[in-house]
């Protein structure tokens, strides 16, 4: 029987040993003897998080394919553990071997939300590396970060030895291959680190200096060394139907958030809303094959046991084979009693019809994402629904038997005015007096429950809202105000809910999306001073952020209500995402002349990520 | 048909509880594609009953749960099938088909044995091998039971079937049925009690040797593990 890091009687006291053992089915087991390079992969949130992460399934299954490499997986320890393990010295380890991750090669972590920023340090301390990248030795691990993150990785940058930026299905093999090279000829990290720098996508923050003006805005962003690029396109798979797909993804024992097969049906979004990072990031649009796709779901099903099936990817809807996929599914489910669990799709015929096969009717909800609550707004945001679409979905729906909707808005939009925010009271009342009007008295069961739900609206990098100001939570709050208020000022409002975001963790957040090197020191500070788990509402601790900013002497309005100028030098503008700054600029005035920009498949907008020659830039051409 | 399942459970697999193996086991049985029977209803699931839920840090080697088939090879098969799928420290040890009258496995379970080992450096400062005999030939074993509500006092003499010493182990043989189940951890306690002592947390490494039912009558049980009980 395999050994453990952890005794007995520490496990037996925590809570869920369950996330600290391993050996789960389709976990991968080496020999040490067979392989050249342990890589392991960490997500910087607990087990029950990290384990339904779609992207580390997928880079698990590559990596392991390498023959030469072990990948194992690490994820951050619940505080009851860490404070076990900071007391009695124990280093973090891998779920497979149990080794210390202190003697791996690698160290990757995906970076998937910026309020995680805090666990990546807990994870690089309890495995005993230097926070500080500089400050590692020859034999600590490399620690490279990926994810949407790494976007704009500058506020974490020093804390990494590499980022790679773009889809990991690309560069890694190369990556390794440049760093056995680099071992068996003795070569130190930084020799190491200057090879890598070489490679596409790999981004080393060390080799970069910084310079800033004097009202803080940077002067200079600049390679310090020969050789090192100026820019760093992004990876990206262009072929998502040839490459590495995870057949026999690990089967948790304990109940995880994502408890069931993940099909990702397509990657990308052709709909160019405007305040949507993953929108611009993930460009161009590229479907997977539907007949590969099939096979997988059938495969992925048989090797994991698992009695649900989801799809995954943005707005699924436009998946050009939803319909085929679908059918095949419910017909293969229903032969082996497996549940579909569908992503939020358009409401419309063919929607509704799918969902009242496998849910539940009485029981589920119509799910709309207006986003904004005036049709002036939505134009602002590019967000192409209209209140006709969705009533008359609504009405279709009521038909059909649903009597849930679900509703799910934005305040702080940039140009937002107080009519845009009573609109989101009127729309959901609309709704409302649509089922009244729609069911007779007599086949209602009960009141139409609508769930109005309102978050706070960051601005992330990478968008034609990266210019933006962000409000403050005076404000938010003020909105969610108003809101709450011209909800309650309904004639339906008894069949209205509405839920708002806390507000303080959505400056945080608006910090560190915008962030730059100088935010870096408060991470750390911060996180000295015991935060960890700031992405769970109920560790996350305002005050000591806001203290730590002060006494760095950073200042938050400079990231989160300062307006940029267009000619401003961003933090992540020497990474290249695919989409250009001028197209950026484009969509950000458009937005303000509340211009509506068609997508992807009804026109192309030059946003520049043609230029990576396929998906649904090249769609119907060949 | 209905059929009956010993498993064991070692190793790293005793931090994983009770509901999460049924899980584990619902997930293999869909891997090994035999061909269960499911519930009917909106959700379907499999018709699968387990004997007796084992506590987390506990190991066992009479483990069992009964599950409905709609059709099968043999009860080789299903061993082979679900034994593929198994991780390291779970075994499928053996399978048979039920008697149409033999009840489900929780409504069978009459006993358990148990054997108890000390952990390093948790051996007893008092001399427990010559004591054991002594402590189970005593009329009555009182202990208070915390309940969530009260403390009552309870003799579990009448529930303690056999104890002995093993090599450096202790054997315990006691009630599990739903009404008077005995937990090993308690019997121990009072044996501390007995000696003045009290063990220490953690002291104990509990192997779940079988489980039984009871073949006899109430006054005169005849104990037979769970897979060999005759309809």
């Amino acid at each position: 029987m395999s050994k453990l890091a952890l005794s007995d009687e520490i496990l037996l006291k925590i809570e869920k040993p369950a996330r600290y053992i391993g050996n789960e089915v389709n976990s991968v087991v080496k020999d040490l003897e067979d392989i050249e390079v342990r890589f392991a992969m960490c997500f910087p949130d607990v087990y029950e998080i990290g384990m339904s992460h779609l992207g580390i399934q997928i880079l698990y299954d590559m990596f392991n394919q390498f023959a030469d490499v072990w990948c194992e997986r690490v994820y951050s320890p619940w505080i009851d553990l860490d404070a076990i393990m900071r007391e009695k010295h124990i280093p973090l380890f891998a779920l497979e071997s149990q080794d210390p991750i202190k003697q791996f090669d690698f160290l990757g972590i995906t970076i998937q939300y910026e309020m995680c920023y805090t666990n990546i340090l807990q994870i690089l301390d309890l495995s005993q590396i230097p926070l500080i990248a500089t400050e590692r030795a020859e034999d600590d691990p490399i620690v490279i970060g990926g994810g949407p993150c790494s976007y704009n990785p500058e506020p974490i940058a020093d804390f990494f030895d590499i980022f790679y930026i773009g889809e990991g299905e690309t560069s890694y093999r190369e990556l390794l291959d440049v760093y056995k090279e680099c071992k068996k000829l003795g070569k130190s990290r930084a020799e190491f680190l200057q090879k890598a720098a070489a490679i596409s996508g790999m981004y080393v923050p060390q080799f970069y200096d910084v310079t800033y003006k004097e009202d803080g805005t940077i002067l200079r962003f600049e390679p310090n060394m020969e050789g090192i690029p100026k820019t760093i396109l992004k990876n990206i798979v262009m072929d998502v139907t040839d490459t590495y797909y995870p057949m026999k993804p690990i089967v948790p024992y304990i109940k995880v958030t994502q408890d069931r097969v993940v099909l990702e049906i397509q990657r990308g979004c052709i709909r160019g809303c405007r305040f949507c990072q993953a929108g611009q990031l993930y460009r161009p649009v590229r479907e997977r094959d539907v007949e590969k796709l099939k096979q997988y779901s059938i495969e992925m099903l048989q090797n994991t046991g698992h009695e649900e099936i989801s799809l995954s990817s943005l707005s699924s809807s436009d998946y050009s084979q939803l319909e085929e996929l679908v059918n095949f599914l419910m017909v293969e489910c229903e032969k082996k009693k497996i549940n579909i669990s569908l992503p939020s799709l358009r409401i419309d015929a063919f929607s509704l019809d799918v969902m009242s096969k496998v849910q539940d009717v009485k029981k589920s909800s119509l799910t709309f994402a207006p986003e904004a609550g005036s049709q002036r707004l939505r134009d602002v945001i590019n967000k192409g629904l209209t209140e006709e679409v969705i009533l008359n979905g609504a009405i279709e729906a009521f038909k059909g038997g649903w009597s849930r909707v679900k509703l799910y808005f934005m305040l702080g939009l940039p140009t937002e005015t107080e009519e845009d925010i009573k609109g989101i009271g009127e729309l959901a009342n609309k709704i409302a007096a649509a089922f009244y009007e729609t069911v007779p008295k007599e086949e209602r069961k009960g009141k139409v429950q609508i769930v109005a739900s309102t978050s706070f609206f960051i601005p992330k990098p990478f968008t034609p809202f990266q210019w933006a100001a962000m409000n403050t939570k005076e404000e938010f709050l003020d909105k969610a105000y108003i809101t709450k208020n011209s909800i309650m000022a309904q004639l339906n409002q008894k069949s209205i809910k509405y839920n708002w975001h806390e507000a303080d963790v959505s400056v945080l957040e608006g910090i560190l999306a915008r962030g730059d090197r100088k935010v870096a020191k408060v991470i750390k500070r911060v996180y000295e001073k015991g935060c960890i788990y700031d992405a769970w509402g109920e560790m996350f601790k305002n005050d000591i952020w806001l203290s730590s900013f002060a006494e760095c002497g950073v200042s938050i309005p400079f990231y989160t209500t300062r307006e940029r100028a267009l000619d401003e030098v961003f933090p992540w503008d020497f990474i290249d995402c695919g989409v250009t700054k001028d197209f950026l600029i484009r969509e950000w005035k458009n937005a303000v002349n509340e211009s509506v920009t068609p997508n992807c498949r009804m026109q192309c907008q030059g946003c520049g990520a043609k230029r990576f020659e396929g998906g649904v830039c090249y769609e119907g051409q060949n | 048909m209905k059929v009956r399942i010993k498993f064991s459970k070692h190793g790293v697999m005793k931090f994983i509880g009770h509901l999460d193996i049924m899980r584990y086991f619902q997930k293999a049985i869909r891997r090994s594609d035999i061909d269960i029977a499911y519930s009917t209803g909106y959700s379907p699931h499999q018709i699968m009953s387990f004997a007796m839920p084992l506590g987390v840090g506990l190991e066992s080697d009479g483990e069992y749960f009964d599950v409905e088939m709609n059709s099968m090879v043999s009860c080789e098969d299903i061993q082979e099938r679900l034994e593929a799928q198994m991780v390291p420290g779970m075994h499928i040890l053996h399978v048979r088909v039920l008697p149409d009258n033999v009840g489900n496995a929780m409504a069978s379970v009459a006993a358990a044995r148990y054997r108890i080992q000390f952990r390093d450096n948790c051996e007893p400062c008092f001399d427990w091998k010559s004591q054991l005999a002594s402590f189970y030939q005593k009329e009555s074993i009182l202990v208070i039971k915390q309940t969530k509500k009260s403390e009552k006092e309870l003799d579990l003499k009448p529930g303690i079937y056999e104890m002995y010493l093993d090599n450096e182990s202790i054997v315990l043989m006691v009630d599990a049925s739903s009404a008077g189940n005995i937990k090993p951890g308690l019997v121990m306690d009072a044996f501390y009690k007995e000696n003045g002592q009290e063990p220490p947390e953690f002291a104990f490494e509990i192997t779940r040797m079988e489980t039984y039912a009871n073949a006899g009558t109430t006054e005169e049980p005849y104990f037979v593990p769970l897979d060999e009980i005759e309809g």
